[in-house]
This record gives C-alpha cells, sequence and structure tokens, in this order.
C-alpha cells in the first residue's frame, strides 16, 4: 500500500497503542522538544522487551507498554541518552477522570447547537413574520431542547444537590433560566404565543458557562496531576530481610516485626529501633537540627530520617500508615480541608449574587401579571430578567484570569495547587521562613581556612564517604584547587569517621575523640595522623540567591522572619548573614505554630515558607503556606504553592502576580456587575429582546475574558 | 420561500458534520497532548517510514 498521507496511516495504529493501559510510566522532568520525544522514543524503542513506547510532553510523561517491563533498565537506558527519568507508581497516580474531555464535549455540543440556532434567529430578528417565524422556532426548538438536555447536566446535576440539602448555590439560577427560557419558548412556538424565542439564548449562557466551567476544572486539574507526580516520586521502598536474604517492598507493605535494612543514603521506610550497625542520622526534615545525629543498637529512628554513613538493620515497630510521619501527614489533611474553605472571591459574589437572581425574576413575574394580567408577558419577562442577569461573566470572571496567572507561575516553576491561593497570597504582609533545607540547602560549608596540606589529606579520605561534611570537605578542596592527596586503604567506619593510610602513617577522619587524642568538640570533626590534629568546622550554606530574594521582598515591603529547630547560635549565623532581624531558633513545632498565630492574632497576614516535618504545623495556621518541590510529601501537600525549581528568587515574582490577579479578578467582577447594572432596567421594564440578552451575554464574557488575558503588571 | 425547504437542512446537516467532526477529533485523543503534537509535526521519522 503505497500512502498518500503517512499520518493518516500511522494514526490509528498509535492511537490504539496508546488508549491501552501502559505497563509503565516515567515522569521525565527534563524533555521540552521534538528532539527530546524522538530521541526517548527511539532510546527506549530500541529494548527487546519494549512494544511500544509513547512521550506525552504535556504531561512530561513516556507511556511504555510490553512485556516484563521493568523501570530499572528503562531509567538506565534514557540516562545513557541524557535523559533524567523517574519511576511513577500509577497505583498512587490515581485514574485520571474523564472530566475534562466530558466537559469539551458538552462545551462543542453547546456550541455548534448555539450557532445553528443563532442563524435562525437572526431571520427573526430582522423580520420574519407569521409562519416562517414559527416555522423557525420549531427548527430552533428541535435543535436547542435536545443540546440544552445535553450540554446543561453539569449544572442541573449540582443545582439538584444543592436543593435536596436545602441550599442555593449560583447553578440553581442557572439551570431555572435555562430550562425556563428553552420550555417557555418551545410553548410559545407549539402553541403559537406572540411572545420572544430564547432558544439562542439558553443555548449561549449553557456556552459561556461551561466555558468558565472548562477552565476552572482544567487549572485544578493541572495542579492535581502535578501534586500527584511529587507524591508519586515519594515512592518509598524498604529493603526486607528474610532469612539473611533481601527483598525490596514497598514501604507500605511493611508490619511491625519485620527486619529492615536501611543502606547508607536511605530515608527510613518506617518507625524501628535498631539491631545492629552504627551509623549517623540526618534528622534535619523532622526537627530542622542541621547536624547529623550517631545512632546505635537499641536507639529508636523515625521514618522520614536519612541514613548517612553506615548501613542499619532495624526491626520494625510502626510502619505503612502507623508511622509518626503518616500520622503528621493525615492530620495535615484535614487542615488542609479546613483552609479550603477560605471562601474565594468567586464563592462570595456568587454567594450574594445568586439570591439577587432570584428575587428579581419573580418581582418581575409578579409585577407584570399584577399591572397586565397577562401571565406569558409576565414570563416573558421574568425568562428576560433571569437570562439577563445570568452570570454569564461572573462564571468567567475568575477562572479566566487564575488560569493566565496559574499558566504564567508554572513557566516560572510555581505550582499552584491550591484555588484561592492567589487572593490569599495578595494579603500577605509577613514572610516567614524556616532555615534548614528553606533559606539553606541543608548542605554543609566548611568554614575558616584550613592548612592546604592537611585539606587535601582529608579530602583523599572523605572522597568516598556520604556523609554531608565528608561532602563538604571533598567541596572545599575542589573550591582551593587542591588534588585529593592519595590515601589508601579507606574504610568508613560507622558512627566514628573514615580510616586509611597514607605516606606509610594510619590517618583517621572522624569525630575529634576518635580520630585523635582531643576533645569531643561537638560541632566538626578532627583529622588526625597520630602526631597531629586539624579540626574542621562547618557552617551553612545559604540558599546562593536567597539574599537577594530576602532583599526584593524587603524593598517590597514584606516583614521578614525567620524560625527554626535548629541550634540558636546556627540560627544567628544564617540570619546575620543573611540581614534578618528577626530570627529565633531552638523552637519546637508547636511553637512556630504558637507564633505564627499570635501574629495572626495581632492581624498579621503570614506566608510560611517550609519544608520539613517541624513546619507542618506552622504551614497549616499560616494565611498561605509555600514549600520547595525538596521538601517532605507532608509539608508538600500542606503548601499552596510549591517551588519546583531550587531557586527562591520566584518568591517574589510570586506574590507580585498574586496581588495582580487579585485586582483583576476584582475588575472582572466590577465589569460583570457594571453590565448587569445597565441591563436589568431595561429587562424588567419589558423592552429587554433575545437579541439584547445575546449581545450583553456576549459582550461581557468577551470583556471579561479579554481583560483576563492582559499582560498582568 | 420554498428555498428555505432546501437550505435549512443544508444549514443544519453542515452543523451536525461540523459537529461530527469536532467528535470524532475528541475521540481520537487530539486534545491529550497538545505541546506534543505541535512537537511531533517537526520530527523526520515520519516522513519516509509512516508506519515507524
Amino acid at each position: 500500500m503505497t500512502a498518500a498521507c503517512p499520518a493518516c496511516v500511522a494514526l490509528p495504529e498509535r492511537a490504539a497503542a496508546r488508549d491501552a493501559d501502559p505497563d509503565l510510566v516515567l515522569h521525565l522532568p527534563d524533555i521540552h522538544c521534538a528532539g527530546c520525544i524522538a530521541s526517548v522514543e527511539e532510546t527506549l524503542g530500541r529494548l527487546p522487551e519494549v512494544r511500544e513506547a509513547r512521550v506525552n510532553l504535556t504531561l512530561r510523561r513516556v507511556f511504555i507498554a510490553g512485556a516484563n517491563i521493568a523501570p530499572g533498565p528503562m531509567i538506565d537506558a534514557l540516562a545513557g541518552a541524557g535523559h533524567r527519568a523517574q519511576e511513577l507508581d500509577t497505583g498512587r497516580l490515581g485514574r485520571q477522570g474523564n472530566e475534562g474531555r466530558d466537559l469539551l464535549m458538552r462545551i462543542g455540543v453547546a456550541g455548534f447547537a448555539m450557532m445553528n440556532v443563532m442563524l435562525l434567529s437572526v431571520a427573526v430578528w430582522s423580520g420574519a413574520a407569521g409562519a416562517t417565524e414559527r416555522l423557525f422556532h420549531l427548527i430552533s426548538a428541535a435543535i436547542a431542547l435536545p443540546a440544552v438536555a445535553f450540554s446543561g447536566r453539569p449544572f442541573f446535576a449540582s443545582a439538584l444537590t444543592a436543593l435536596s440539602r436545602g441550599r442555593l448555590n449560583m447553578d440553581v439560577p442557572i439551570s431555572l433560566a435555562i430550562t425556563l427560557a428553552a420550555l417557555v419558548s418551545l410553548a410559545s412556538a407549539l402553541f403559537g404565543g406572540e411572545q420572544h424565542g430564547w432558544f439562542d439564548a439558553a443555548l449561549a449562557l449553557t456556552f459561556f458557562l461551561l466555558i468558565g466551567r472548562y477552565l476552572d476544572h482544567a487549572g485544578r486539574n493541572a495542579a492535581r496531576s502535578a501534586a500527584a507526580e511529587l507524591a508519586a516520586l515519594d515512592v518509598s521502598q524498604a529493603i526486607l530481610l528474610e532469612g539473611g536474604a533481601e527483598r525490596i517492598v514497598r514501604a507500605e507493605d511493611l508490619a511491625p516485626g519485620d527486619m529492615i535494612r536501611a543502606r547508607p543514603g536511605d530515608r527510613l521506610p518506617a518507625d524501628g529501633v535498631v539491631t545492629s550497625g552504627l551509623s549517623d542520622l540526618d534528622r534535619s526534615a523532622l526537627t530542622g537540627e542541621s547536624k547529623a545525629g550517631r545512632v546505635g543498637p537499641g536507639e529508636e529512628v523515625a521514618a522520614g530520617e536519612v541514613n548517612l554513613t553506615g548501613p542499619l538493620d532495624i526491626r520494625v515497630v510502626r510502619a505503612g500508615r502507623d508511622t509518626a510521619l503518616s500520622r503528621l501527614t493525615d492530620l495535615v489533611a484535614t487542615a488542609e480541608a479546613q483552609r479550603s474553605r477560605h471562601a474565594g472571591i468567586a464563592d462570595r459574589a456568587a454567594r450574594a449574587y445568586a439570591p439577587v437572581v432570584h428575587i428579581l425574576g419573580a418581582a418581575a413575574f409578579l409585577l407584570w401579571l399584577a399591572l397586565t394580567g397577562d401571565a406569558w408577558r409576565a414570563l416573558d419577562v421574568a425568562i428576560s430578567v433571569l437570562v439577563i442577569t445570568c452570570p454569564c461573566a461572573l462564571g468567567l470572571a475568575v477562572p479566566a484570569v487564575s488560569t493566565v496567572a496559574t499558566a504564567r507561575l508554572y513557566k516560572l516553576g510555581l505550582l499552584v495547587k491550591s484555588r484561592t491561593a492567589l487572593e490569599r497570597l495578595s494579603e500577605i504582609d509577613l514572610v516567614v521562613f524556616d532555615k534548614t533545607g528553606t533559606l539553606t540547602t541543608g548542605a554543609a560549608r566548611l568554614r575558616g581556612e584550613p592548612d592546604p596540606a592537611a585539606l587535601s589529606l582529608a579530602a583523599g579520605l572523605a572522597q568516598g564517604s556520604n556523609h554531608p561534611y565528608s561532602r563538604a570537605i571533598v567541596a572545599a578542596a575542589a573550591e582551593r584547587g587542591l588534588e585529593p592527596a592519595p590515601v589508601q586503604d579507606v574504610t568508613e567506619v560507622a558512627g566514628r569517621g573514615v580510616e586509611g593510610r597514607s605516606g606509610g602513617r594510619r590517618v583517621r577522619l572522624g569525630r575529634p575523640d576518635w580520630a585523635g587524642p582531643g576533645d569531643a568538640d561537638p560541632d566538626g570533626v578532627a583529622l588526625g595522623d597520630g602526631t597531629h590534629v586539624t579540626l574542621f568546622t562547618f557552617e551553612e550554606e545559604p540558599r546562593p540567591d536567597a539574599e537577594e530574594c530576602l532583599r526584593t521582598l524587603e524593598a517590597h515591603g514584606y516583614d521578614i522572619a525567620l524560625l527554626s529547630g535548629d541550634a540558636s547560635a546556627a540560627v544567628a549565623r544564617i540570619a546575620g548573614r543573611l540581614g534578618i532581624e528577626s530570627a529565633t531558633g531552638r523552637m519546637t513545632p508547636e511553637e512556630k505554630a504558637a507564633w505564627l498565630e499570635a501574629r495572626a492574632a495581632e492581624g498579621r497576614r503570614t506566608l510560611m515558607i517550609g519544608d520539613g516535618l517541624n513546619d507542618t504545623g506552622a504551614l497549616s495556621v499560616a494565611h498561605a503556606a509555600l514549600s520547595p518541590g525538596s521538601a517532605l510529601e507532608a509539608a508538600r501537600s500542606l503548601a499552596d504553592v510549591v517551588l519546583l525549581s531550587d531557586r527562591l528568587e520566584p518568591i517574589a515574582t510570586l506574590l507580585a502576580t498574586a496581588r495582580a490577579s487579585t485586582v483583576r479578578m476584582k475588575q472582572n467582577i466590577a465589569l460583570a456587575g457594571l453590565y448587569n447594572v445597565v441591563a436589568v432596567p431595561l429587562a424588567f421594564s419589558g423592552h429587554a429582546t433575545p437579541l439584547i440578552a445575546a449581545l450583553a451575554m456576549s459582550a461581557s464574557s468577551l470583556t471579561v475574558s479579554l481583560n483576563a488575558a492582559r499582560k498582568l503588571a | 420561500m420554498n428555498v428555505l425547504a432546501i437550505l435549512i437542512p443544508v444549514s443544519v446537516s453542515l452543523g451536525i458534520l461540523g459537529l461530527a467532526a469536532f467528535v470524532w477529533t475528541m475521540r481520537a485523543s487530539q486534545y491529550d497532548d497538545p505541546d506534543g503534537d505541535r512537537a511531533r509535526i517537526l520530527d523526520e521519522r515520519y516522513d519516509d517510514d509512516p508506519a515507524g
């Protein structure tokens, strides 16, 4: 077969493969162009077990189908081609609902029906009368009624739910206007009344409102899928020890009593007690403490801590949903639900507006009935009031702005998760930072200028170690252009340090009391070669753009505070370096939350920026919350906004954008209201025709959308 | 006015044709990956080997 159009032949087959359930989904955070797509698909296609690999650039994922697919070889193959890939746990990712597609279909039906009915209506408006007018109305009815019944279902369903709970929401007047307009026009078309035909109005109303609803849905869906992506990256695995053999299982499947092994570099998957092994643990995510703590047999460890130096065998005490980490995450989920009750501008406007629409409609009907005694005429006026006051533009006012703002922020590396985040961020006047992992990178940095020979020897010893202090020594040596000295027989003594031989002497780098004769200085490591002892001390490295970010925030008039669980001296050092006046150290998670509540009681609106479990209390009580992408899942799930890049600098842009877009939302609501001020008296006095209603609706929806698309300041 | 008897069915069926086309694009997943489709048109792989 010779293909006249290559794409036509290629299409059906590809579509079929795409719809099939993929066996593996990988997240590709860095792909961005046609070349990336081709290279990923070709790299994976060359692997024998892969039947089909299809990249989705919008979601930055690749869907792989085939037999016996294992993530390891795929990720390695992609790394060879220069692509970073991470496994996504499709189970936790959840099925993406078809709601978006469903709404799009309804928009399409409403749009096509509206265009056809509008054509017929134009004929009526321009003078068709008598039998022609009636015929046109009947044809319009035949098109409009099924279309309205299909497209309007989201509104009808939501209105029914609200009514059955005895409440009013914005969908009640919308449904009322749509159904009444369609049914009364049908009656008048059938029985030859002299009334207006409102079919095009019913369809236009459905069409514009569906667009607003779709934008709202698409925005939330994008945030949800990106958040699921972040959560899925956390897939934690555990090494289960069964009769001496190691087996990899999911952390959720662990049970109390299981024996697990944690290798250096692993995040602990469960709470437990160490049975053998010596190591250092990085507890900064849980406590904010920047210094690693030492553990040995018999000591308790908690999920979320990171094992640094030696392998640990651990007997599981609490696993899965019972771990301290999980329980905190659950608490956090409840707090999140509470904050999402914060009524956004759109909700407040709708709440004030819904009763007004009903009262106006009913008043128009009763007044005209009393004055003219003509029920048909009164109904006609009431419908025109309902149709004109119906919040087409109001439905678009807020979602259109937040769609534009959220898309802009996403490009800057900011993921806006909460619907009302922009509005709350616009009210902020105090920005509160956590220290470890937020203002600082969490990595240590060598202090002072040690002897180059000692540093080079220390770097030689430290090269193979994972401990943050070792990495700091290697980095410091490289920074000064020093070659690490050759060291033989390097062994890592867990919980103590590194040992080796250099120039025939035994050298040790580690805890000061172990490396040489000396005091146990708690803050630093010592290099001992039997005779000399050199002490290295460390400080934390602030993020490169931390200072710039703070200065920008100050210049925009925000107050800044630093709350940390770390030792006061370390906090004071960082605060001094970054020029923060209000800094407090040694704070427990409860104290942090209490501090923020005290500020809230003073009327301050706070933005909390934190990454650890010790910040979750503070993140949940703050007016708005932000966390870096490297944060623990508990912190990220609480945050309204997640920073996807390693930089802090977008924070200032975020606050500026939030302010600008909130102003824009209020403008839009005012614009939508303005149309009503003009159109309602017209409708009320019985002068509104379907033509005027159509013009008012389209014009206000267009104005509002264009205003939203205008460049944000 | 007899012309209406022809023109109205024509206009309505054109509308239905448009709607059918829209439904087809929807079913063929053409709105699932707008960024990817925009990039794929530049890809040379489909030029000589349409099935690949």
